[in-house]
């Protein structure tokens, strides 16, 4: 069993995007906050800190989960993929993200992590769904800038290009 | 918000479950999916000083076919039950119900016991369980206990549970040709309901009706003739509503006036 005290550090190991990382901290930490601030990974975003706005959403063992409403200790061991995934080596953009730069689907960006990570979960147990599942979906997140309608664009592109 | 300190243990088996809960009781919580403590801690609601991470415990991973019934461990989330193949045949009330649940992202980590154990008035899962007369089953050192789901949820975020006693499995009756349906009001979809309503029908007939955000805790009626709107006012006079950030008793009245009957058509014209 692993047990670890309040007042002490504990290290944490998980894969990263496909590579073994490892930090120290202390168990109340959240795994957004050790994303960011123990391995430097601050493509995650944090913004209610209670499970409501989905920036923070990442996918742990595939699926899209909210890093916020997750310990790191919880994520221990586990493959853990964030949107600094998404891009080829060089930069280039995947399928989904070129659609929303396609379809201005973004504004200051500050959610879009959070939905490319949700939909790459999504499109890939549900490659081809209606229009009403790709709204569900996105229920589970807040943009306070494109009034949706470019995502739900860049989504429908996305799905039609697979 | 961040959680105040606390001190974590992984259990890997219900027995070390149940002995840190004999060791610590009412200090600890139990961690499942976390989509509902979590939030509360990083918002300083629940502040427990040793959180015991269920997660992992491979004896509480399964959802198994009893003949009658369908046990759900505690460590299976919400996503995973209604990913299950059998689900639409053999509980056909969860099939409609889990949808309702929170958004795609916190089904793939809210637990289906977890959601029991939170024991939300509105909430869609202990709706379900307390609509099909389902029951809840206990561990601790003391031994095993079953509860029927309306003696344990007892009131507003309050169970029977002991603090030395872990869920771990729930187990909702599988009845046979069972029509069902389900709708809830909230403000957006996925935020808590204001008012939900659960409709079953079995082969004979019986019509069982299942309230939640009226009351502290689901309320189910048996309808045998037939007459919903009678129940319907009767129920509204006998629980009133209550009133919070979100709704008045008044509207909380009017909706369920207005819902129930929706419900029930729609459970008497789906395919069994």
């Amino acid at each position: 069993m692993r047990r670890v005290n309040k007042d002490q550090k504990v290290r944490i190991s998980l894969t990263l995007n496909g590579r073994k990382v490892s930090a120290e901290t202390e168990p109340r930490t959240l795994l957004c906050d050790f994303l960011r601030h123990s391995l430097a990974a601050t493509g995650t975003h944090v913004g209610c800190e209670h499970g409501v706005c989905g920036c923070c959403t990442v996918q742990i063992d595939g699926a899209a989960v909210r890093s916020c409403l997750t310990l790191a200790m919880q994520a221990e061991g586990r493959d853990v993929r964030t949107v600094e995934s998404l891009a080829g080596p060089d930069g280039k953009l995947n399928k989904l993200q070129q659609a929303f730069q396609n379809n201005h689907a973004l504004q200051c960006g500050f959610c879009t992590p959070g939905i490319l990570m949700s939909f790459t979960d999504f499109l890939s147990r549900n490659p081809k769904p209606t229009e009403d599942e790709l709204r569900e979906v996105l229920s589970g997140h807040i943009c306070r800038c494109t009034g949706y309608a470019g995502i739900m664009a860049a989504l429908k592109e996305a799905v039609a290009a697979d | 918000m961040k959680p105040r300190p606390f001190d974590y243990a992984r259990p890997e088996t219900i027995d070390e479950a149940v002995a840190l809960l004999a060791e610590y009781g009412d200090e600890a919580r139990i961690l499942a999916g976390g989509q509902s403590l979590m939030a509360m801690m990083n918002l300083r609601l629940a502040d427990p000083a040793v959180l015991i991470d269920i997660a992992r415990v491979e004896e509480m991973s399964h959802i198994r076919d009893l003949g009658d019934k369908i046990e759900v461990g505690a460590a299976v989330t919400q996503n995973r039950l209604l990913a299950w193949p059998e689900l639409k045949t053999k509980l056909p009330l969860l099939a409609v119900a889990l949808p309702w649940v929170g958004h795609f992202q916190t089904r793939n980590k809210g637990t289906v016991c977890g959601s029991i154990a939170h024991a939300d008035p509105s909430s869609e899962i202990p709706l379900s369980l307390a609509t099909l007369e389902g029951e809840v089953v206990l561990r601790s050192k003391r031994g095993e206990r079953v509860l029927k789901a309306s003696d344990f949820q007892v009131d507003m975020l309050t169970t029977a549970r002991e603090g030395d006693e872990l869920i771990v499995a729930v187990r909702f009756p599988v009845k046979p040709g069972c029509r069902a349906a389900f709708r809830e009001v909230a403000r957006r979809h996925g935020d808590f309901a204001i008012v939900a309503v659960a409709a079953t029908i079995d082969n004979n007939g019986t019509t069982r009706l299942g309230v939640g955000g009226m009351a502290g805790t689901p309320v189910v009626r048996a309808i045998a003739d037939g007459n919903i709107k009678d129940t319907v006012e009767q129920m509204i006079a006998e629980l009133e509503g209550y009133e919070d950030l979100h709704a008045s008793a008044e509207l909380r009245r009017d909706l369920l006036r207005n819902l129930a009957p929706v419900v029930v058509a729609e459970a008497q014209t789906c395919a069994a």
